[in-house]
This record gives structure tokens, sequence and C-alpha cells, in this order.
């Protein structure tokens, strides 16, 4: 084939492919801006015809999203910080730290991560109502607190962590809470990163579980906030794709800013233990 | 470790800690909140101290929103509640008991309210709710296209109806008589609670679909599909389904009070006198609906009972009823609400005032928002051509009785031990 | 020095959570499939009965069971052959030393994977939209009648399909992209030249050079696409003609809408069962055919 011919194929596949990944965002993009009922017209506008902000205002003014946001920054920093913490934890004592039955219980946790999370739904609802938690923050947070996966990836990670550097630690008499905070975590702060983006994601665009476990507006997440708007305003698809913008935006602008060590992260939890 | 317990129990006491002692929190479903947020300033002004959070829960999302809420023990102090919904939540002893409260109000009067409508709020003889607006269902009809059609009112029984149906279903126009969405059950329902024989059988112990009364109105259901008088569409599909009316779409809009509201605000002024309301029309002459609605009801764990029962009251009262029409066009289950205002004198609402001296409660247990959704999934394949009549009122019959299953066996236990 | 000490109080805080709000929860679900736990149960512990397999007889009985299983097995055996494909087609259009901007494309054809579900299954709802839908609007502009893509049962699947593997593609395409970058070039020199053609360098040397990773990437994928629930709650909840209700979906509705928690459970384990069933047949067939 003409050298040419395949350079120009090749791109224009991938413009291609990328139009249709990109378009449905830079279209909710733009039809946030237009007018109520804009949308709702033949031929479809791609285009505001006059910009505006009416629909974010209506969003935060009066379906009270900023409360939304605020909710979801919230249990997802929670989460993301509870959950780094006992991640790197568990995951440095799976590699480094010596016990017995550490390969067993490690296999069996590999093993759990075949049971979909659903399996334990509806029973986790009954133990969180005999809990108090229903309908609280905590609900969302305190399940999320550790994952198998998680717990894999620091593993992974950790194994690196040369031993000499441990022992001659130990020798020194640094207690294992000292050699974990300032000589380990410090080699692991990749991974750190990388957790904390895939963490924080997953926190924020969960929706299955906060669905179930708040049931007031007060404590609603931003995706649940959002189906919930548009179960009600089927019909005013600007202010849904102004919803919409303020859910994607946040993690695609952290996505765009840290993309390195998220893809990074995405080989590493992929490559087989 | 216990740091993050200590995050967890900081968490969760956080989240308890909103309860302060003179906010009440009232859940609405639906479009209600907007028209409520309205009047709860007033009621605010009335009782200082009180503060009255709002909260609005999606229809489709709502009945799953408040199960778990009791569930999970984290009920409001109180809801509106659709009044077929009642059952499930004193099943679950949510509620708390009104009569004693009832019979001290000077507002709350059991004997201005409509009988079928206050029925539906008792449970064994336990009365566990106040009406708050009626939803009955009844023809939106647009007059023109009627005339047009050589019909000069609209029709008084299923016969003259059928009659225009296809008169206003030509094959030409990208239009239909009517529009049934496929998955509302409210439709067929009011069709079926024209006819004698009751839904349930055996103190609502057995399905009675495949009863001849419930298999007419299938028939007359499905038919109106067959003869393309009606889009196979669901309410998701529909969209917008006022401006579709008002564009002539379809001629009859078999629906609820509040799009009375809906269609003075959404169709322009010039179409205003193009369209009606009438009682619905049954097999043989003017037909029952159903006797639906919303009630007001306090949850058994509320901690401000009282200051909950102040604000049904507040919104029981006619004067604010009135204006709770005029927000959103919900309409008063109270004679007295009827006798003043714009209410009194709307040529629309009549219909309703009219039919709602002709309705019907649904049987009142737990089962039967269960047993009426499923009625509905067979009702559509029947549409969808699936199912015959026949077939499709014995399975529904089937899956009745598997539903009730649990109930005829605590029956018959309470039975035994007594 | 205590290691071992040290150890269990490094591990004590994520064992207990997964232990108190993941293994314990499983282990309850189990048991709560046994009975017949429900609104009545909920209200009176009393009221509850053992009722050993026959939430799990009942549900094999059930129309609305099969048909939420024929739903997922159509989302999973469509929806991940076309997302492997995607993903593959664009991991080596994004290797071809002939393309420009690479971290640019990266980024773009990664974007969908980052986004909320709930938030792009709105979008997708509009642009699907049978009257003002962009979709049907271009399909009518060069002559095809408009579809209603959500609203007929035979479109809303392959819709909802569509749109996961518009979501997805990105994810599978970097790990892809890694294997692909893995395969040493002088496979490649040496195939060229012998003379093989392109397409045959691909079925010979970079499709079985892939193929741990293909058979990885395939698991996860089948596990995850068996796990479809918020994509129809938002676009079609459930329907129409409950078209879209997936397995998880009805165990969401039985359990949280209807309050079954009894067979709710048994749909819950009837999916892990029929899931661990198929990723393990599948593993089998991709050993099997690795050492033919």
């Amino acid at each position: 084939m003409n050298p040419r011919l395949a350079k120009a194929m090749v791109n224009g596949l991938l413009l291609g492919v990328a139009v249709v990944a990109l378009l449905p965002l830079l279209w909710m993009l733009s039809v946030s801006f237009m007018t109520p009922g804009e949308a709702s017209s033949l031929p479809p506008p791609l285009l505001p015809k006059h910009a505006t902000w009416a629909n974010y205002h209506e969003l935060f003014a009066r379906a009270g999203m900023g409360r939304y946001l605020l909710n979801s920054l919230l249990v997802s920093v929670a989460i993301t910080a509870l959950a780094l913490a006992c991640n790197l934890m568990a995951g440095y004592a799976f590699a480094k730290l010596r016990f017995a039955g550490r390969e067993r219980l490690f296999q069996v946790l590999i093993g759990a991560l075949v049971i979909p999370a659903q399996v334990a739904m509806l029973p986790l609802f009954l133990l969180l109502k005999y809990l108090g938690l229903v309908n609280s923050y905590a609900g969302v947070i305190v399940p999320a607190m550790a994952t198998i996966f998680g717990i894999f990836l620091v593993r992974q990670y950790a194994r690196t962590v040369p031993d000499e550097l441990l022992e001659a630690a130990r020798i020194d008499g640094a207690g294992e809470l000292r050699i974990f905070v300032q000589i380990v975590l410090p080699l692991l702060k990749p991974i750190m990163v990388t957790l904390a983006i895939f963490t924080f994601l997953a926190a924020w665009n969960d929706f299955m579980w906060p669905l179930i476990v708040l049931t007031g507006q007060e404590h609603y997440t931003l995706p649940i906030a959002l189906a919930s708007l548009s179960r009600e305003h089927v019909q005013d698809s600007e202010l849904m794709m102004a919803g919409s913008v303020v859910t994607v935006l946040p993690v695609l602008l952290l996505f765009l800013a840290l993309q390195r060590y998220y893809l990074q992260g995405l080989l590493l939890g992929s490559v087989k233990g | 470790m216990a740091v993050l317990m200590l995050m967890a129990a900081l968490l969760a006491s956080c989240s308890r800690q909103a309860n302060d002692s003179h906010e009440l929190t009232f859940w609405t479903v639906g479009r209600e909140g907007e028209a409520v947020a309205k009047l709860i300033p007033d009621f605010e002004r009335e009782h200082p101290g009180v503060h009255v959070k709002l909260q609005q829960l999606p229809l489709t999302a709502a009945h799953q929103k408040l199960l778990t809420a009791v569930a999970g023990g984290s009920t409001p102090d109180l809801t509106q509640l659709g009044n077929t919904w009642i059952p499930e939540l004193a099943a679950l002893d949510a509620l708390e008991p009104l009569q004693v409260r009832v019979e001290r109000s000077h507002t709350v009067q059991q004997a201005d309210y409509f009988p079928s409508i206050w029925a539906t709020n008792l449970i064994d003889g336990t009365l566990y709710g106040v009406p708050w607006y009626v939803d009955t269902r009844l023809l939106f009809y647009r007059k023109d296209l009627l005339r047009q059609a050589g019909f000069d009112t609209p029709p008084r029984d299923w016969t003259q109806w059928r009659h225009m149906l296809a008169a206003l279903s030509p094959a030409q126009r990208r239009g239909y008589g009517i529009l049934l969405p496929t998955n509302e059950f409210e439709q067929l329902l009011a069709l079926a609670l024209q006819q004698d024989e009751p839904l349930l059988r055996d103190n609502n112990r057995y399905g009675n679909f495949r009863s001849a009364g419930f298999k007419r109105a299938l028939t007359f259901y499905v038919e109106t599909f067959k003869l393309h008088q009606a889009p196979m569409i669901s309410n998701v599909e529909a969209g917008n389904p006022w401006t579709e009316f008002g564009r002539g779409v379809y001629a009859f809009y078999l629906s609820g009070p509040w799009n009375i509201g809906e269609f003075r605000q959404r169709l322009p002024a010039a179409q205003q006198d193009d369209w009606s309301t009438a009682p619905l029309p049954g097999p043989e002459g003017p037909g029952a609906s159903n006797a639906g609605g919303s009630s007001l009801v306090i949850f058994r764990r509320s901690p401000h009972k009282e200051a909950a029962w102040q604000l049904v009251e507040f919104l029981s009262r006619p004067a604010v009823q009135q204006r709770f029409y005029d927000l959103l066009g919900d309409m008063p289950p109270r004679r007295s609400s009827w006798e003043g205002g714009a209410l009194h004198d709307d040529p629309k609402a009549r219909a309703f005032r009219d039919q709602l001296e002709r309705v019907k409660p649904t049987p009142p247990i737990p089962e039967w928002e269960r047993i009426v959704t499923e009625m509905q999934l067979v009702a559509a394949q029947a549409v969808a051509g699936q199912l015959t009549v026949d077939q499709a009122a014995v399975e529904i019959d089937r899956r009745a009785d598997g539903i009730l299953e649990k109930r005829r066996w605590m029956l018959d236990r309470q039975g035994r031990s007594r | 020095m205590n290691s071992p000490r040290a150890a269990w109080l490094f591990l004590a805080p994520a064992l207990l959570v997964l232990g108190l709000f993941f293994l314990l929860p499983v282990i309850a679900a189990l048991v709560l499939s046994l009975t017949d736990y429900d609104l009545y149960a909920l209200a009176d512990i009393r009221n509850l009965r053992f009722v050993a397999l026959s939430n799990y007889w009942e549900l094999l009985h059930r129309r609305l069971f099969w048909s939420a299983l024929g739903n997922t097995f159509y989302f999973v055996a469509v929806g991940v052959p076309l997302s492997l494909t995607a993903s593959l087609g664009a991991a080596l259009l994004l290797n071809s030393p002939l393309a420009r901007m690479k971290p640019f494309f990266r980024t773009a054809l990664f974007a969908p994977v980052v986004t909320t579900v709930v938030a792009v299954a709105v979008i997708w709802r509009y642009l699907f939209n049978t009257k003002y839908g962009l979709i049907n609007y271009a399909l009518d502009s060069v002559g095809i009648h408009p579809v209603d893509w959500l609203g007929d049962p035979h479109w809303a699947m392959p819709t909802i399909i569509l749109f996961a593997v518009w979501k997805n593609f990105g994810y599978n395409m970097i790990i892809f992209l890694a294997g692909l970058q893995a395969i040493p070039g002088d496979l490649y020199e040496a195939a060229r030249i012998d003379g093989a053609s392109v397409p045959r360098q691909f079925w010979h040397i970079t499709l079985p050079m892939l193929k741990p990773t293909l058979t990885m990437v395939g698991m996860l994928t089948v596990a995850g696409y068996f796990q479809l629930f918020a994509e129809p709650y938002v676009m079609t909840e459930g329907g129409p003609l409950q078209s879209t209700v997936s397995v998880l979906y009805l165990m969401y509705e039985e359990g949280f809408k209807w309050w079954n928690l009894g067979s709710a459970s048994a749909v819950a384990f009837l999916l892990f069962v029929i899931m661990f069933a198929v990723t393990a047949t599948l593993l089998r067939f991709s050993r099997r055919g690795g050492e033919a």
C-alpha cells in the first residue's frame, strides 16, 4: 500500500474514533448553554444561539446542585483517604511482613474477587441499618474503606521495596510503624497517587450502592441526584446537560491532570501477580 | 484503627445532628414539592420556630425510597403518600394512627371528605392518613378535533367512545385517538374498576382477573391498540405528551387532574378553548374511575408529631387547598374546598367534581402495588400481541396468587391462633 | 522484632472492613436466600419462614428471571466481543508508527472511561431521542427512517450495548496498547523480510503474542458486563416491555423496590454462580486453545 495513503488512513480513522468518543461530551457542553427548549427543535442545533448560564444558575440556585457537589466531594475524599490508609498498610503487610498463613490469606482474598459486590448488598443494607448508618455519609464511606483490588495493587508495587532497607532499619531499632511511615511510604508514593486517583474516580462515579443506602436528598451524591433529576425533568434537556457537565467535569479534569499515574496503575492492576 | 472507627462514628454523628428540634422534614413525591414550597412560608410564619425542610422524590423512585427509609429507620417526619401505598407502610407499622387527632381537630372534618377517598386511608379500621389531594383518571379531549369529526359532546359509554376513537385515528394522519402509555397501569385499572366484579376475591386472598368483567376491560384496552387508536409507546418515549396533545397527535388523553394545570401552562393561549375534560365513559353510560390521590401521613418514629400534625391541618384548610389547586391543579379531597375560589367556576374542573362522586378504591393490601404492576406488564404483552386476552387474564391471576401466598399464610395463621 | 504481630496490626483495619462489610454479608446473603424475608418479615421477624431452595425454584419458573438472564447474556455476548474489537482496533491504530499526535488521541479515546455512567447515559438518552435526537437526524439526512432507539424493545438493548462499548473501550485499549508495545519489533522485522502482509503479520504475530493479555482482558470484561445495572436504570428503567431488565436490575427491584430480600438474594447468588461458570468455561477453552 502507498505509505502516504496508509498514513492518511490511520490518522483519518483515529480522528474518526476520537470524534465519536468526544462528540457526546462536547454536545453535552454545548447544550448546557442553550436556552430551555432550544435543543428540542428541528434540525437539532449543535451550538447555542445565545449562550446562557441560566441552566447552571437554575441547578445551583434551585435544584441544590451545590449541596450534591459538596456531598460527592466529601464522600469521595473521605473514601480515598481512608481506603488509602487501609490498603497501603495491608498491601505492605502482604508484600513485606512475614506471618503464618500469609500466602493462603492472600489467595483467599484474590479468590473473593470473583464474588460480585452486589451479592453482599442486601445483607449489607440490613447490617448498616442495625449500625444506624443508613442514610448517612458513613453508610457510603465505611464499606468502601478497603478494597481487595487496592490491596493487590499495593502488594504488587511494595514487593519492589528492597528487604535490606527494612532490615537495616530494624537493626537500628526502628519500630515497625516508624519503618512504614518513614521508609516505606515515601517509596510507595507513585502507587499512592495511582491508588488515590482510582479510588477517587470509583467513589465519585459509584451509583448502585449510594442509590440504595442514601434515602434522603440531603445526602445525595451527584450521580444519584442526577438520576433523580433526570426522572423529574425528562423534558428539560438543557438543564440535564448542565447537570451532567457538573458531574463529569471534575473527574475529567482530575484525569487530565494525573493521567500518567492513572494509566500506569491501570496496567499494574491488570498484570497478573 | 481507633482513628478509623472514630472517623466513622464522627461521620455518622454528623449526619444525625441535622435533626434539630424545630426542623420538620417533609417528603413530597413528584411535582407537588415545587408547589408546596410556596405554601410553606405561610405555615412557618404562623408557627415561628418550626422550620420545614422539603424533599422531592421523583415519582418513579419514590416507592423504593420510602420503603428503604422505613427499613433503614431513616424516615422523615411526614410525607405525601399515594393512597395505594398506605397499606404497605401500615403493614410495616411505620405510620402514626390519626383517628384521635382527627376527632380533636377543628380543621379536618371527616364528613366533608369524599367518602371513597377517605376510605382509602383506613386499613382494617385504623386511620393512617388524611387525604391531601385526589387523583382520579378521566378524559381530556380536543373539543375542536371532536367537532371536526362531527361529535358535539364527549363520549358517555364505550360504544360511543370506540366510535369516536375510530373517527379520530385516520391512517393518513400521524395521529392517534388516544395516548395510553403502556407502562402506566392507571388507565387499564380505571377501566377495570368500572366492572361489577372485584379485582381480588376471598378477602383479597386470590386474584380475580379471570372474571368476565376484567376481561371485558382488558379487551377494550387491547383493542384500542390493535385498531391503531393508541400508539404502543411508554411514557418514557411519549416524552412531552402536552405538546403532542396540543399539536393534535392525540385527541383524547386519559389522565389525572394535575394535567389541567400542565395544559394551561404549556399550551398557547389561543388553544385554551380547544380542550376540555369529561367524566370517564363506562361500559354502559358514565363509569367509575379510581379513587386515587395522595394523603398526608405522619411517621411513628417522628419526634415532632405535634408539629407534623399542625402542618397536616394547615395543608387541609380549604383556603390553602384552593391555593394549592391554583398553583398545581391538584384537586382537593373535601367538598368545601370546591365551593370557592377558582375551582368553583372552573369548567375544566367540573368533570372531576362529577367523577369524584363515582370513584372506587383499590384493594387495601400491601401487595396491591405489586399486583397492579404485574397486571400492567402482562397487559403490555397482550397489547404487543404476545398473549391473548384470556391467556393474559390467567397469567395475571397466576402472578397475583403467587404474590398473595404469604398473605394467605399469615391470615391462616392468625385464624388458627384466634 | 515482632514482625507477625506488627503484620496483623497492619492488616487489621482492611481485614476488619472486608470481613464485616463484605465477607459476612456474602454469607448472610446465602442464608437470606433460603428464607422468605419480605415486607412482613421486616415488620416482624416472626413472619420469617425458612423455605429451603424454593426461592431458587420459583425464580427458575419465572419468565422475568429468564428474560433478565437472556437480556444479560445478550448484552455480554454482543457487547464483549464488540468492546474488545473496538479496543483492539483503537490500540492497533494508536500503536501504528504512522499515527500522529498519539498522546492527544490516547487521551481523547480514553476520556469516556473516566466519565460518570449516569451523566453520560443521560446524554445518550437525548442523543438517541426518537424525535429530536442528533442520531436520528443524521440518519434521516442520509435517508434512513428514524429508529425508536430506546422505545422499541428490539432496539433498546442494542442502543445500550453501543453506549457501553463507547463508554468502556478506552480502558482495554490502554491494556492492549501496552501488550502491543511489549511485542519485540524484530518479530515484525523478520516477517517483513519474509514478505508477510500486514494482515498475516497481525494473524501470526500480533494475535498469538497478545493472547495472554486478550484472555485476561476478556475475562475481566465478561465479569464487568454481567453487572449491567446503571445503564438501564437511567436510560430505560428496564423497559420497554422489560427488554432491558438485567439480572442485577431484577435483583434491585426485587430487593429494594418490593423488599423481597429472600428472592433478591437468590437472584444475586444465581448471578454469581452463572458468572463463575461462564468465566471458568471461557478460561478452560482459552487454555485448551493455547495447548493446541
